[in-house]
């Protein structure tokens, strides 16, 4: 097992430097941001000051050693418009797209898969057939839609729930959150729904495409033959079997949420990651996407990472492969 | 000799799409305390079938639609599902053909043991894992405790047989159905096995019907034998008295092909024909097509009439009058 952590770390570094010399020569020639920074009407002398101050003049291989040598000892610059490290930029928006993401895949997790468990379980009942057709619509319908329809239905119509923004906070470890309140909750309930749907609608299907396939095997006709309950046969046996992919699935959809929730978080003006990194794509704010997409690659890295290592945690085979 | 198992004129019917699949039509027969009775047939004759209706267990389009399961002295067919689970693993169990499929492999055996002896009652973890511990060493599973803490994957396909026997025993049922439980292992293993059963019935009380389309098999551990063919039982008796003398003519064929009524190097005799589809029997007696023997009299199907320790349902039971002299 040690063996094969190491080896996924280094296979992580590797990963890692092929991701930033991609994104920064990427972000390099998307475009000169010294025009959108510099007001069209300053003078050379102030534009060639705020060029070397950037250090645009130097070439492009020079710019990456800095910004490498820099990025690992923790430093990623700062951002070109705020003026302030990249780094505490990010991590003042990470808590608001953390919170909301937490609680649209979890709880997208776990009543997408109890849905799905039961769909595959009574396939031919009427409440399968619902959960089932749900499930469709969660897939085809696009998202920003249903953010529209949402805020149209639950904000404006009913004034049930407000349309945007985090609401109240509370500070817990030094962080502030928005789910620890009543409002803040209030504020959270229609981007996690939006966010939920579709993940929501995956979890249901492949819980129940695995419920029917392990429901059919032997393991189960066995464990019935030996007289145990089915609320047993469903905790114990099934849930474990049909784990591996619900495993697999919710690490992408974490990764993938928490770096692109964008859409969600425009919709609702939710002052999260997705917003910032939109914001500084318009401006080209070229430390914080890089930063960004840098900080992407290493969570999916650590995701995939982790995914593996609960992967042997749950399944004795793939363990006993690796320790082989 | 007390009588444990009761089964009559029963039927196991499949309403598909394509029409009735009569799977089990009209099977009776009994088992008594610490007996092994063989079941015997062509795959795709109702013995699986046979079998998981003895527990309940008929996976939905089938269904029980007529007959009598008395399990000592209850009745099954038409019991709740309730009564139903309480007595599977406590009176009957089951093994299946393949090992490798009936265990979980994402649990530990004495997890998976744990969960039966659970399924009945309560119990400790260390009071049930003592009793999974004792079993398996029944099975031949020596330095079973620390085996109890193995996955399925760490036992070969012998060795999760045993354990899969093991589980079937935790609750010392009355009876035990084996479907083909050493049709995917080795001959060498298989041989083990079935001497195992058999000191283990001996010594538990335990009746078992033994599954198997291999008569040789069946035959060296079995003390009757119940043939069945197209859903129905044919032939049924003594092993020693049907092997002698078989008065069915498939029974008849089934022995003749087996490899050592071979002379060496003369090719292994074979029934003619193929098992036909439940989908559409004929009428009369379902063998009739494959049938030497076979006349007018065939158009109706035969009743069950006893000859002798012997049980036949043919209108022409042997001696065969066809048989070419050795
Ligand atoms: N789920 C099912 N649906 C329809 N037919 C079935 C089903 N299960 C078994 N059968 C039919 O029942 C018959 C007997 O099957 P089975 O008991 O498995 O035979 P055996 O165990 O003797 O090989 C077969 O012809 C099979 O087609
Ligand atoms: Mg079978």
């Amino acid at each position: 097992m040690l063996g094969f952590v190491i080896q996924r770390f280094l296979q992580a570094v590797v990963v890692m430097a092929a991701m930033s010399v991609i994104v920064f020569v990427g972000v390099y020639a998307i475009g000169n941001p010294v025009d959108i920074v510099i007001p069209p009407d300053a003078t050379q002398d102030i534009r060639e000051d705020a060029i070397r101050r950037l250090g645009l003049d130097r070439p492009l291989w020079e710019q990456y050693w800095i910004f490498a040598t820099n990025a690992l000892q923790g430093d990623f610059g700062r951002s070109f418009v705020y003026n302030i490290p990249v780094l505490e930029l990010i991590g003042s928006r990470l808590p608001a797209t953390l919170e909301l993401v937490l609680i649209s895949v979890v709880s997208a997790t776990v009543l997408g898969v109890t849905l799905g468990i039961y769909a595959g379980y009574r396939p031919d009942s009427r409440i399968s057939k619902t959960i089932m057709a749900l499930s469709v619509l969660g897939f085809s319908v696009p998202s920003f839609w249903v953010g529209l329809i949402l805020i149209l239905t639950f904000a404006v119509s009913l004034g049930w729930l407000p349309a945007g923004g985090r609401g109240e906070t509370v500070e817990l470890l030094g962080i502030r959150w928005s789910f620890l309140t009543l409002d803040g909750l209030a504020h959270i309930a229609l981007p996690a729904v939006n966010l939920a749907l579709f993940k929501l609608a995956m979890m249901i299907r492949l819980a129940r495409a695995g419920t029917r396939e392990i429901m059919l095997t032997d393991t189960i006709k066995f464990a019935r033959a030996a007289g145990l309950s089915e609320a047993t046969i469903l905790r114990r046996h099934l849930l474990k079997m049909i784990s591996i992919p619900i495993v697999t699935v919710f690490g992408l959809e974490l990764g993938s949420t928490l770096a692109f929730a964008v859409v969600t978080e425009t919709i609702f003006s939710w002052p999260g990651v997705g917003k910032l990194i939109i914001d500084s794509i318009s401006v080209l704010d070229r430390p914080v996407m890089v930063a960004y997409l840098i900080l992407t690659a290493a969570l999916f890295v650590t995701i995939n990472f982790t995914v593996d290592l609960v992967f042997a945690l749950i399944d004795p085979r793939i363990r006993a492969r690796r320790t082989a | 000799m007390t009588e444990v198992l009761r089964v009559e004129g029963l039927k196991t019917h499949f309403h598909t799409r394509a029409g009735v699949v009569k799977a089990v039509d009209g099977v009776s027969f009994s088992l008594e305390e610490g007996e092994i009775l063989g079941l015997v047939g062509e795959s795709g004759s109702g013995k699986t079938v046979t079998g998981f209706s003895l527990l309940g267990l008929v996976d939905p389009p089938g269904r029980i639609v007529e007959g009598s399961i008395r399990l000592k002295g209850q009745e099954l067919v038409g019991a709740d599902d309730r009564t139903l689970r309480a007595r599977r693993g406590r009176d009957i169990s089951m093994i299946f053909q393949d090992p490798i499929a009936t265990l979980n492999p994402m649990l530990t055996i004495g997890q998976q043991m744990r969960l039966v002896q659970e399924a009945h009652g309560r119990i400790t973890h260390r009071a049930a894992d003592a009793r999974s511990a004792e079993l398996l060493s029944r099975v031949g599973i020596s330095s079973s405790s620390a085996r109890l803490r193995a996955y399925p994957h760490e036992f070969s396909g012998g060795m999760r047989q045993r354990v899969a026997i093991a589980i079937a025993l935790l609750h010392s049922p009355a009876v035990i159905v084996a479907d083909e439980p050493t049709t995917a292992l080795d001959v060498s293993i298989q041989a083990q096995i079935l001497a195992e059963m058999k000191t283990l019935v001996a010594e538990t009380g335990t009746a078992m019907i033994w599954i198997s389309h291999d008569l040789a098999v069946v035959s060296s551990l079995a003390s009757r034998l119940l043939v069945m063919y197209a859903g129905r039982v044919v032939e049924r008796g003594p092993t020693a008295a049907v092997l002698r003398q078989p008065k069915h003519p498939y029974t008849e064929g089934l022995i003749a092909s087996l490899p050592s009524s071979a002379s060496p190097g003369a090719p292994l005799r074979q029934i003619p024909g193929t098992t036909p589809s439940l989908l559409a029997l004929p009428p009369g007696c379902p063998f009739a097509p494959r049938c030497a023997r076979a006349d007018a009299a065939c158009a109706i199907r035969p009743d069950l009439s006893e000859i002798g320790t012997q049980t036949v349902a043919c209108h022409h039971p042997g001696p065969s009058h066809t048989r070419v002299p050795a």
